[in-house]
Parts: C-alpha cells; sequence; structure tokens
C-alpha cells in the first residue's frame, strides 16, 4: 500500500507539472510576457507536491507501527496481561505479530487469535488512510500551485528556494551524523571513564582487558593503558609510510614528468586499480605471503622474527596506500602551471631539477595533503591488523615482534557475546574516541597546511 | 606611427649570432613553421611580429630548442649558434638552454623567496662558489632588471607577491643571472600596464649592450620602439626581414604593407 501512495504521489506531482507547464505556455500563446518559463511552472507544482507530501508520508510511516502496536496491546481482553511484566508484554506482542503473519505454533490462544485479526485490519485500515492522504493532499497542493500561476508569479524563485532547501537538508545529514558519531562515542566514553580512571586509561602501560566472570573469580583485575596498543598503532603506521611515501612519490613524479605518455597511459589505471583491492585481500597477502618471507629472511640472518610482525603488517598497508599517495601527488603536479616548468627548463634546468627545485615546492600542499590523509587512513585500518598483526598488547618498538593496534583492539573486544555494563566492552568506546581524535586532529592539521600555502603559485 | 623612437639603427654593426636555414615545425599534423631562413645579429634586438597564429613564438621557441618538451612537435632544418648546430647530439639542451634565456608572456616567478628566484640559474649550473659571489650576481641581475632598488629591502620575501610589471622584470633578471649570450622574449609586455610596459621597454634598450635579444611582440608600435631589425611573420612563413626602420616605412611585400597598415591582422 505504501507502494502504492508512493507512485500515486509521482502520478499527481507529474500531472502537477503538466498542468502548469501548459497553463503558463497558454499565457505566452496569448502574449503575456511571463516572469519564469514554462519550465519552471511545472517544476514549481512538481517540487512543492513532491517535497512535503513525501516528508508527510516518511512521518506517518515512522509513526504507524508503534501506534497500531500500541491500539493492538490496550485492546486486548481485560485481565490477560495480568501478572505479565514488561518482557513478557513484549512476548505477547511479538506472538501475535507472527500469527498476523501467519506462523502459527501450537495452539495459541483465541484472544490472540483475535488480536492478530484486529492487528492485521488496523494495518489494512492504515495503508488506506495513507494513501487517501497523499491523494487528497497531493492533488490539493497540485490544484494551488495551478491557480498560482500568473503571468508575475515567480515560480523560478520558488524552485530555486525549494532545491537550495534540498541541498542544505543533504549537506546537513553528513553533519548530523557526525555529531551522532561522536555523542555516542562519549556517552560510552564516559561510561567507560566512570569505572577506570581516565589517568590510567590515558598513560597507563599495560594492556590486558580482561575481567572476572563472576565474583569471587580470583583473575587479574583488567589492566586498561592504552599506550601499548597506540604504540602498535604507530609502528605499523610509521612501517606502511617508510614504504609507501617514497614509492607513491616516486611513482607519481615518474609518470607525470618522464614516462612516455604510452607507459603513462597503462601504468595510472593499474596502478589505481590497487586502490580497489579489498583490505581483506591484502590480509591474505600479508599472512601468506610477505609474513613467511620476512620470517624466512629474518631466519637466514639468525635475527629472531616473531610470526606474526607489525613489518608485515605495516609494508602490506604500505602497499595499500601506494596509490593513495601517488594519485594525490600526481593531481598536485598537474595543477602546477605550465609556465613554471617552462620557465624552469628555459633556465637550462634539467628534468629531475625542474621537479625537484620547482614543481615539487609548488605541489607541497596536495602532496602533504594526500599523505595525512593516507596516515589517517593507517590509523583507522582494521582488516589487514586484524589478519596479519598480533594480539597481545606489548610496548615494543621493534617492528620484527608482534604488536597490536587500536583497531584490532576495538575488533576483539566487540565480538562475540558482549553485554554492554562492564569496562571491556566499553573501553571499545573509549579507544575508538581517542582514534576519532587522533585522526580528527590529523586532518584539521592538513586542512591547515593546505590552506596555507594553497596560494603559493598565483 | 607617430610616437616611433628614433633609435640608431646600427643594426650593421653586429656579427652573425644566430643562422637558421630552412626550418620547418610540425604539431602534429599542423605545419606550423614553413622554411623559415633568418640571420640574428648579435647586441640587437630583432623583433617578430604578425597576427596571431603565425608562427612567431613556435619559431622562437626553436631557438633554445623549447619544442623539444612538447611531444608533438617536430623541427627540421639546421640552426646554429655562434656556428654550432643546436641539433648536433653532442649539444645539451640543458646548456643551451642556460646559453639562450627566456622570458615568457605570462610572469611566471617561483614560488620562492625574490633572492631564490634569481639565485637559481646560477646554483644549478655553478655559476658561484660562495654565497659572497652569489650575492653579487643576484644583486647585478637585479640590477640590470631594472628593479634592484624596489626590491633590495625585500629580497627574501617571495616573488609572486610582486606586482605584474615587477614581476616580469623579476623574470628578466633571472633569466639575464645565468649570463646568457642571447635573451629571447615571448610577448614579454602584453600582461602589463603601459606604464610597466615602458620599463620594461626601457630595460630592452639596456639589454642590447650586452646580448642578442629577439622579442616578439604584437604591438607595432613596440617593434619599432625597441628593435633594430625587424622579422614579419604570416601563416608560418617568414615573409620580410628587414632594418626596422624600412620595413614600416618602406614594406617591399604587399603582405607586410597590408599588416602594418591594418588591412590584416
Amino acid at each position: 500500500m505504501t507502494a502504492i501512495a508512493f507512485l500515486a504521489l509521482l502520478c499527481v506531482s507529474i500531472l502537477g507539472y503538466l498542468l502548469n507547464r501548459q497553463a503558463a505556455t497558454r499565457l505566452r500563446a496569448n502574449g503575456t510576457r511571463l516572469h519564469s518559463v514554462p519550465g519552471y511552472h511545472g517544476l514549481y507544482a512538481l517540487l512543492s507536491t513532491i517535497v512535503p507530501v513525501a516528508v508527510l508520508v516518511v512521518f506517518w510511516l515512522m509513526l504507524q507501527g508503534p501506534l497500531i502496536d500500541r491500539f493492538t496491546m490496550s485492546g486486548l481482553p481485560a485481565g490477560s496481561l495480568d501478572e505479565v511484566d514488561a518482557g513478557g508484554r513484549q512476548l505477547v506482542l511479538t506472538e501475535i505479530k507472527s500469527i498476523a503473519r501467519g506462523r502459527i505454533f501450537g495452539n495459541p490462544e483465541a484472544w490472540k487469535v483475535d488480536a492478530a485479526d484486529r492487528y492485521v485490519w488496523m494495518h489494512a485500515v492504515a495503508g488506506w488512510m495513507l494513501l487517501g492522504i497523499v491523494t487528497v493532499a497531493s492533488l490539493g497542493i497540485v490544484g494551488f500551485a495551478r491557480s498560482c500561476v500568473a503571468a508575475d508569479f515567480r515560480a523560478r524563485h520558488g524552485v530555486e528556494r525549494i532545491t537550495s532547501g534540498l541541498m542544505l537538508f543533504c549537506s546537513t545529514i553528513a553533519i548530523f551524523t557526525t555529531l551522532g558519531i561522536i555523542a555516542a562515542l562519549l556517552f560510552e566514553s564516559i561510561r567507560f571513564f566512570e569505572r577506570v580512571p581516565i589517568t590510567e586509561f590515558l598513560f597507563g602501560l599495560n594492556w590486558e582487558p580482561q575481567i572476572p566472570l563472576r565474583e569471587d573469580q580470583i583473575a587479574a583485575e583488567g589492566a586498561f593503558g592504552w599506550i601499548p596498543v597506540f604504540l602498535g598503532t604507530l609502528v605499523i603506521t610509521v612501517v606502511a609510510l617508510f614504504l609507501a611515501v617514497p614509492v607513491g612519490l616516486l611513482s607519481a613524479i615518474y609518470l607525470n614528468e618522464f614516462a612516455p605518455s604510452r607507459l603513462r597511459a597503462v601504468a595510472k589505471p593499474v596502478l589505481e586499480i590497487l586502490a580497489g583491492v579489498p583490505t581483506v585481500v591484502y590480509g591474505f597477502f600479508a599472512i601468506l605471503v610477505v609474513a613467511p618471507a620476512i620470517r624466512s629472511f629474518g631466519a637466514t640472518l639468525g635475527i629472531p622474527v616473531s610470526p606474526n610482525t607489525a613489518l608485515a603488517a605495516g609494508s602490506v598497508m604500505g602497499i595499500m596506500l601506494i596509490p593513495f599517495i601517488s594519485s594525490f601527488t600526481d593531481d598536485a603536479l598537474s595543477a602546477v602551471p605550465k609556465s613554471l616548468r617552462d620557465g624552469a627548463l628555459a633556465l637550462g634546468a634539467t628534468r629531475a631539477e625542474t621537479v625537484l627545485n620547482v614543481l615539487f615546492p609548488a605541489a607541497i600542499p596536495g602532496i602533504v595533503g594526500g599523505i595525512l590523509l593516507a596516515i589517517s587512513r593507517a590509523i583507522g585500518e582494521t582488516m589487514i591488523v586484524v589478519m596479519a598483526a598480533g594480539l597481545i598488547a606489548s610496548l615494543t618498538i621493534n617492528p620484527l615482534d608482534s604488536v597490536t593496534t587500536v583497531t584490532v583492539q576495538i575488533v576483539t573486544l566487540l565480538i562475540g557475546d558482549t553485554s554492554f555494563d562492564n569496562p571491556k566492552t566499553l573501553a571499545a568506546f573509549a579507544l575508538g574516541m581517542m582514534l576519532f581524535i587522533v585522526t580528527l586532529a590529523i586532518n584539521v592539521f592538513a586542512l591547515r597546511i593546505v590552506r596555507k600555502y594553497r596560494e603559493a603559485y598565483e | 606611427m607617430n610616437d616611433m623612437k628614433e633609435v640608431e639603427r646600427d643594426a650593421a654593426a653586429g656579427d652573425i649570432k644566430i643562422q637558421a636555414r630552412g626550418v620547418q615545425v610540425f604539431y602534429g599534423d599542423t605545419h606550423a613553421i614553413k622554411d623559415v631562413s633568418v640571420d640574428i645579429l648579435d647586441k640587437t634586438v630583432t623583433a617578430f611580429i604578425g597576427p596571431s597564429g603565425c608562427g612567431k613564438s613556435t619559431f622562437l621557441r626553436c631557438l633554445n630548442r623549447m619544442n623539444d618538451t612538447i611531444d608533438i612537435a617536430r623541427v627540421r632544418g639546421d640552426i646554429h649558434i655562434d656556428g654550432d648546430d643546436i641539433h648536433d647530439p653532442s649539444i645539451d639542451p640543458v646548456q643551451l638552454r642556460a646559453k639562450v634565456g627566456m622570458v615568457f608572456q605570462k610572469p611566471n616567478p617561483f614560488p620562492k623567496s625574490i633572492y631564490d628566484n634569481i639565485a637559481y640559474g646560477p646554483r644549478i649550473h655553478g655559476l658561484a662558489a660562495t654565497k659572497t659571489e652569489l650575492d653579487e650576481i643576484v644583486e647585478r641581475s637585479l640590477r640590470r632588471g631594472a628593479i634592484w632598488d624596489e626590491v633590495k629591502d625585500r629580497l627574501h620575501e617571495p616573488g609572486t607577491g610582486l606586482s605584474g610589471g615587477q614581476q616580469q622584470r623579476l623574470c628578466i633578471a633571472r633569466a639575464v643571472a645565468t649570463e646568457p649570450e642571447v635573451l629571447l622574449m615571448d610577448e614579454p609586455c602584453s600582461a602589463l600596464d603601459p606604464i610597466a610596459t615602458a620599463q620594461v621597454e626601457d630595460l630592452i634598450d639596456e639589454l642590447r649592450r650586452n646580448y642578442s635579444v629577439v622579442i616578439v611582440t604584437h604591438s607595432m608600435q613596440q617593434a619599432a620602439r625597441v628593435s633594430q631589425k625587424t622579422a614579419f611573420f604570416h601563416l608560418g612563413n617568414l615573409v620580410e626581414y628587414r632594418e626596422t626602420g624600412q620595413i614600416f616605412t618602406n614594406p617591399e611585400d604587399p603582405r607586410t604593407e597590408s599588416y602594418i597598415t591594418g588591412r590584416i591582422g
């Protein structure tokens, strides 16, 4: 029924479009000078019908379910819900709903079958009411819009107001989602910090997120110091950047400045395919190829290497970041005006000198922006490290050791049966909060750098 | 042509600096320069004039092999500078460009300080052994560019912060800093206002003492004011190449006459 209502809305608003356009065309044919061209009169009817009625339908659908549930429960015969607590009421309602869908288990009581019948009936009535309201409202608005058509009616302004309102709405979605995420993280983190002091979390050197399962269990009290976990993230990020930054920069410079155009036409798309490889596949690559290779190489040199190393995870992550950095650098280099390149070449600079001394400084803001975004990605990257880094948090900066990262810990803390009222699970939110703060700081920093140097060549 | 300044026409005094014979340039399938032969004299300002798209800038870019940097451009024919064939495999285009400086239509200072803009060429060519020598080169070049007095107190501010006319004189100073023997100027005043243009024109007249200057210009008045020899290009052909005074007062070719009297352009 909802689909039919939407279809009706669409048909009526298209009808409004045609009516209004026709009316305006007729006005113009009579020799009147219109303020807006007929197409805008049509669009005005279309938009002013479809937008408010669609909003109405969405609200209706949001309220319909809970209201019908409430009517169903309050319509039950007196006494049938005596001695039933809140959870029991929920069970009764679920049973009524499944009877209404035709899935009947055993022999339900007669009053439940009655309730299910009423439930079905109310849904049908609500559907018809929705269809009726949508049709009446949209026809009414179309009629009103039709009556507006006149020589000096400013339909174009109306259309622009509605579209700019729509754009405003779309842009606020992102803002409100961000605020919602921050709020969720913040509330859960505060609950965590009620149980674990914030100083212990920020400065503690141990990360052992266990909690006793029973009151009397003699287990170690969990330790929630995030430093070893963050150190792991840091080590892996640094390893990744050590690989990705030079390789990405040099490949971009080569492709942009030196490569023959035919090689560039092949190499650039291939490089960008790297960006499309799912990170879980990079994870396979890390555990099946890179980690054993590093281990056996370490064995030949006589260096002890753990099976999961920060080096393996970090270098594979670095490979993932190469296209990121190289495409940013490539864009930044291409954006440098050709006149600067000519100027340097005409002074007798070689191509390499031109790139190094003139193009590179001019492209620095774009390149730094790319690198900082790559850092944000490396810090937030999860799948590769879940597969290829370790689980034990150890306070080390040796890339040949097994380390764990913030994202890995969040995943392991939240996997499986969890209850959201103990420090172990709440710790995940605190970690997420810290991750959010760190990446936010990096992004703000990146934006500032880019802004500061943006107009260096103008 | 009333404002034509009578500069002394001592063109005959110069020796041949650049000798071009049968130069052809193709951009892809377009035949941009058709069999151009010209002798450019030392210590002389030579102007290239002609309607837009006639190939004068393209020919200018042949002289320091800047057309090499364009993938689709092909250059045929002989160009000799001081008797050396510039297309000879033994000639390094990088060294050629140090010897044949170029100033572009739009001022293109590097996003560096004024000092570093000038010092860039001397640094990459190793012209200065010490910091003091480099300082001297920078000061001398800026003086030659007639901009020293305006920037001497802010040498370490970015060159991009100067006004358009100052930027163009900075670029001329930058080109001069590598001690070139020939200076190519591709419409150096087209982005400048009349006052800045007058300053740059005075500068060009100064530069003639030390260099062979080749200037591409859209303005016939400018060609008449600054040059001793003028070449008229039309549709990729060199139509006429003579003393500036003669070409403007007594053109031989009917196409030249039409252009300077404003019938084609």
